[in-house]
């Protein structure tokens, strides 16, 4: 219910929303969960494993109760916590885990079964039969238990990711993380504050309190106001999620998650914060108290009852009680009553207890609860006995656990501090991170005041920077005495874990049964391992783990922290690579000409290359293939073959880096000539093929693989800069300056004639310098057909005019475009190579090619190409396959067996590498390694395929079945 | 994860690609020792603390760069490029 004057909502603004169907009304600024109670709904959800009703425990990002879904359709998103999701008009939100209406959940019988549940029971109940285990049990559990679903279907919802840098940056805006920006700001620093929640200012806008004299709210005003005016970024909705290396942050910005679909904003945007140094200010988590029945719905955390009146104006019902071992419950109980609101009682058990107002003071202990989907009565015992009192609301604390989380994401453990008991930060941690305020365990505002000057001080003398002189402002020095209070005894389960429903029984048992370790208990309870990471639950747990197997809580000690501190939804984190963004496309000039011909493309890496370019009348691939093939042997064929890495070499010692890098020698290669040559890896085997041309002295341009472009210039790099730094030479990847196009059979001549106006003057491996309509054109000729080829290079913004032209004259001539899957079947009939042969495996002798490996200079991976092991005669060697029925098709993959040999490794001779039908030779053929090699030409092998069932006995053939000698391309 | 590139700056990590121990600037003569081959392509220290390693400034000025990192903390206490460590030697 509203409780009037209070609040920092806007009541001239209502909202209205849904929550399981129903509509209601909230106002701007409200949460769901605030306004959720204005409306007197307590219950919103279903406990993962006993589908006990639950409701609104908190009122920060470490709620574990009410956890929604918000939204519609593909856009719902689960596990929305209430108490973050901002009201907007027209919120549709769903209660989790439940069959049937919330308040008559089907599965709430798991309830009844409790005494059969607890920790580690599916271990121990669901072993027989083991058939029955994946079947059956997994998906009745998966059923049962669980939180929000997913759609499961495909959202388009927007996220963002981007990166910030700063001097400084301040993680929190409480008075902490206020205090430490406006003295960094102050001193010139280029500070970035960002903080969790919607409006700056922390537990300030949570409170009671005055600073310097004015309403706190008021002092968070004017500081922000100032902080604005000095340039510092001021982030809300942010929440910083992890610490890195490097001073690198992790944050997780809420966009538009406070706003409908309808506004044009991302839902979410992961930063990444490079920073000189950082502030921790994130403050500190009230914990609960494990008493006997403490997961009612109207059980709440005391100081959120506080965030709930001062910043909502809501509280969750007329009779409030309160619970706690410290003086903040005297401080809610005290604001409470100021409000006018009913306050039946506060118990606490310390015998020194006082009443800050005009309360009901019992010194005891809540020892139980009931109402069945909403508090309605407590149990209260005392020296004088039980007595039960009714309520609507409980309000409990059990203390303050500082978030220490993000010290610790390095590795670093916190360490027991006994005179707050609590963790605290270690003394070392991240580098370049100092903590201050509450998350230091500095619980008094005028101590998280001092506490955020003293750590900007410390930031700024790392950058180098003075601080200013700043007046601490007045504020309360009141820590709030407390005493620790994790567990009370007695009859009934008392909840330690909200969100995955582990009770102190748990973790007793996990005791009792030697997982004493905090990190075994962890893992055989599921404690801390809910959305909400143990927020809530860690340290009570361990403490309650501690007092079981009789150690102290520094003992004990804690799990491991990591990042992130909130979930970061993997939409957010990997923003900008969903669908293509995850791999972009490089597209060739002749993209769109290719499309235009109905070629369906292929990718090839990040290119689109055309497969093939279907006629009227080809219903087939292999038709238009066979089509392109001939057209190739017997007229011309045009292919782009810009997706080959192009490389730029200059400089007098640009030969004797070539001759370094490959196994064949280029020093000697005279202006106007190409040649092919093999690049090794220094372990000796066959990293890339390609060819060089020679365009003038100390002027090269070096061809690679479309494959292994990429990691032939890095190779290229590593070279020149770590090998041979001495060298005279620069090189440079051209690759998308220049479109290249293959012309290839036995009327390029005549094509090529047509459209420089005279017949190419060029022998085989000859290249040169032209013009062609006046632009510069390179002309090479060279061939992976085994036609009379040659490829014509032009600047890339020429590539899309030229290849529409080169394909409309080869047409013309009888010819046309040809694709990935003609050109394939081109280089197996002439047995060239692709990284279908150089699998990373496969050394020069085994492709035939040991003649190259110069014996007269030294170049990369001569020394290891000659280990034994790589040139051993017993080496698989490059063949070429035959099937001996000529139409069975041989299958790339298939394994090579010898005679009648049992097909089984321990037999194996080779396998094929490449396979396809030749049209020419109207066979199928194949490319493949075998023992023996070539010296096995004219005897037979088995290639068996396992995965496709086939068997197919082969002749063993040369490599180059077609035109052995190359007249052909030589012409 | 930053790293200081001579050319560019403090820059992102994953603008770099790693390769491994610096000691593969230190190319053995081709006729060396098989021994010798074989602790250069092989054999590799693996330093509980500071440690020398080659990045690729990849997305940046690809330049391959020494880096100096401790494998413990992570910490990266300095780059320098590889073609200066090259005309050391």
């Amino acid at each position: 219910m509203r409780v009037d004057g209070y609040g920092r909502i806007d009541r001239a603004r209502p909202l209205s929303f849904t929550f399981d169907g129903k509509t209601f009304t909230g106002f701007a600024g409200d949460t769901l969960a605030s306004a959720l109670i204005a409306n007197g709904v307590a219950l919103v959800g279903r406990s993962f494993k006993y589908h006990r009703p639950r409701g609104i425990l908190t009122a920060g990002s470490e709620e574990p109760n009410a956890l929604v879904e918000i939204g519609e359709g593909a856009a719902t998103t689960p596990n929305t916590r209430a108490t973050m999701q901002e009201l907007f008009d027209g919120l549709t939100a769903r209660s989790q885990n439940r069959l049937g209406p919330l308040d008559l959940d089907l599965l709430s019988v798991n309830d009844l079964a409790a005494p059969f549940l607890g920790a580690g029971f599916y271990y121990k109940t669901f072993m027989w039969p083991r058939a029955f285990w994946e079947k059956l049990y997994e998906p009745l559990i998966r059923r049962a238990a669980g939180l929000g679903r997913l759609s499961g279907q495909h959202d388009d919802g927007r996220t963002e990711k981007a990166f910030a840098h700063c001097d400084l940056l301040v993680i929190g805006a409480g008075p902490s993380g206020l205090m430490a920006a406006l003295t960094a700001a102050r001193a010139g620093a280029d500070v970035i504050l960002a903080d969790e929640q919607t409006e700056p200012g922390g537990r300030l806008l949570s409170e009671r309190e005055e600073i310097d004299g004015q309403p706190a709210a008021d002092w968070v005003a004017a500081t922000l106001s100032e902080l604005r005016g000095l340039g510092v970024r001021i982030m809300p909705r942010t929440t910083v999620t992890g610490a890195y290396d490097g001073g690198t942050y992790g944050a997780l910005e809420r966009v538009g998650l406070h706003l409908p679909e309808s506004a044009d904003l991302p839902r979410e945007c992961f930063w990444r914060i490079a920073t000189n140094a950082a502030v921790l200010a994130a403050g500190a988590i009230e914990r609960p108290i494990a008493f006997p029945m403490n997961d009612r719905p109207g059980v709440m955390m005391a100081s959120g009852l506080r965030s709930y009146l001062h910043r909502y104006g809501v509280v969750p019902g007329e009779r409030i009680a309160l619970f706690a071992a410290n003086d903040d419950a005297h401080r809610t109980a005290a604001d409470l009553a100021a409000a006018g609101i009913e306050v039946v009682a506060v118990i606490d058990p310390r015998p020194d207890a006082t009443a800050r107002g005009d309360y009901r003071l019992i010194r005891g202990e809540v020892t139980g609860t009931r109402g069945r989907r909403a508090l309605r009565e407590i149990t209260v015992a005392t020296d004088a006995g039980e007595e039960r009192i009714a309520v609507d609301a409980l309000g409990m604390s059990g203390g303050w656990n500082p978030n220490v989380h993000l010290t610790c994401h390095m590795g670093h453990r916190p360490v027991w501090d006994d005179g707050i008991d609590a963790f605290v930060p270690p003394e070392t941690h991240v580098p370049g991170l100092t903590v201050c305020g509450a998350a230091k365990g500095d619980f008094s505002t005028a101590a998280c005041l001092a506490s955020g000057i003293a750590a900007a001080s410390t930031a700024l003398s790392a950058l180098g920077l003075t601080a200013p002189d700043i007046p601490l402002p007045a504020a309360s020095d009141d820590p709030g005495r407390a005493r620790a209070l994790w567990q009370v005894e007695g009859k009934g389960r008392a909840w330690l874990d909200f969100a995955n429903d582990v009770t102190t029984k748990d973790v007793k048992l996990a005791a009792q049964e030697n997982f004493r370790s905090v990190e075994h208990m962890k893992r055989y309870t599921t404690q801390g391992m809910a959305p909400d990471q143990g927020r809530n639950s860690n340290i009570a747990a361990l403490a309650v783990l501690a007092d079981a197997t009789g150690r102290t809580i520094a003992e004990t000690g804690t799990t491991t922290y990591r990042p992130p501190f909130h979930p970061v939804s993997i939409a957010a984190m990997g923003a900008g690579a969903r669908g293509k963004g995850f791999a972009p496309e490089r597209l060739t000039t002749s993209h769109a000409a290719s499309l235009d011909r109905g070629a369906p493309m292929i990718a090839a890496g990040l290119w689109y290359r055309p497969s093939y370019f279907p006629r009227p009348g080809e219903n087939h691939w292999r038709e238009s293939c066979d089509r392109e093939v001939r057209m190739v042997r017997e007229a011309v064929g045009v292919c782009d073959v810009s997706t080959l890495g192009k490389i730029d070499i200059q400089g007098p010692d640009a030969g004797a880096f070539l001759d370094f890098l490959y196994t064949n020698t280029y020093s000697t290669l005279a202006p106007g000539k190409v040649r092919y040559g093999l690049m090794l890896r220094e372990d000796g085997h066959v990293m890339d093929d390609g060819t060089t041309a020679c365009l003038g002295p100390g002027r090269y341009v070096m061809t690679t693989t479309t494959a292994a472009a990429g990691q032939v210039m890095a190779h290229l790099d590593f070279v020149a800069q770590g090998l041979r730094p001495n060298l005279a030479v620069r090189h440079i990847s051209v690759t998308e300056q220049w479109a290249q196009f293959a012309v290839a059979g036995p009327k390029a001549r005549d094509l090529l004639a047509s459209v420089f106006g005279a017949p190419p003057d060029l022998p085989f491996m000859g290249c040169t310098e032209t013009t062609l309509s006046g632009t510069p054109a390179r002309l090479f000729r060279i061939s992976f057909s085994g036609e009379e080829g040659y490829e014509i290079a032009v600047p890339a913004r020429y590539g899309a005019g030229l290849f529409r032209d080169l394909v409309a004259r080869a047409e013309t001539l009888g010819g046309g475009a040809y694709g990935m899957e003609a050109l394939n079947v081109l280089r197996i009939e002439k047995g060239f190579i692709t990284h279908a042969e150089i699998d990373g495996r496969i050394t020069a002798g085994d492709l035939g090619m040991a003649g190259m490996m110069s014996k007269k200079k030294d170049f990369i991976g001569k020394a290891a190409a000659a280990r034994p092991g790589l040139t051993d005669l017993a080496r698989t060697a490059l063949v070429g396959l035959r099937p001996a029925v000529l139409e069975q098709p041989i299958l790339a993959g298939s394994q090579l067996y010898d005679g009648s040999d049992a097909p089984v490794r321990t037999n194996l001779k080779g396998h094929v590498t490449s396979a396809c039908y030749s049209p020419t030779l109207d066979c199928h053929l194949a490319l493949g390694f075998l023992a023996g090699g070539r010296k096995r030409i004219g005897s037979r092998v088995r290639a068996v395929d396992h995965l496709r069932g086939s068997e197919v006995i082969c002749e063993v053939i040369d490599p180059v079945a077609y035109d052995p000698d190359g007249g052909r391309m030589r012409g | 994860m930053r790293i200081p590139c001579p050319l560019c700056g403090e820059r992102d990590a994953r603008e770099f690609t790693p390769r491994g121990h610096a000691t593969l600037l230190d190319r053995p003569d081709v006729d060396a020792q098989p021994q010798a081959w074989h602790n250069y392509l092989h054999l590799r220290d693996n330093p509980a603390g500071e440690t020398r390693e080659l990045w690729h400034h990849t997305a940046g000025c690809t330049a391959w760069l020494v880096v100096q990192r401790n494998t413990i903390t992570h910490a990266i206490t300095g780059a320098s490029l590889a073609r200066e460590a090259g005309h050391a030697r």
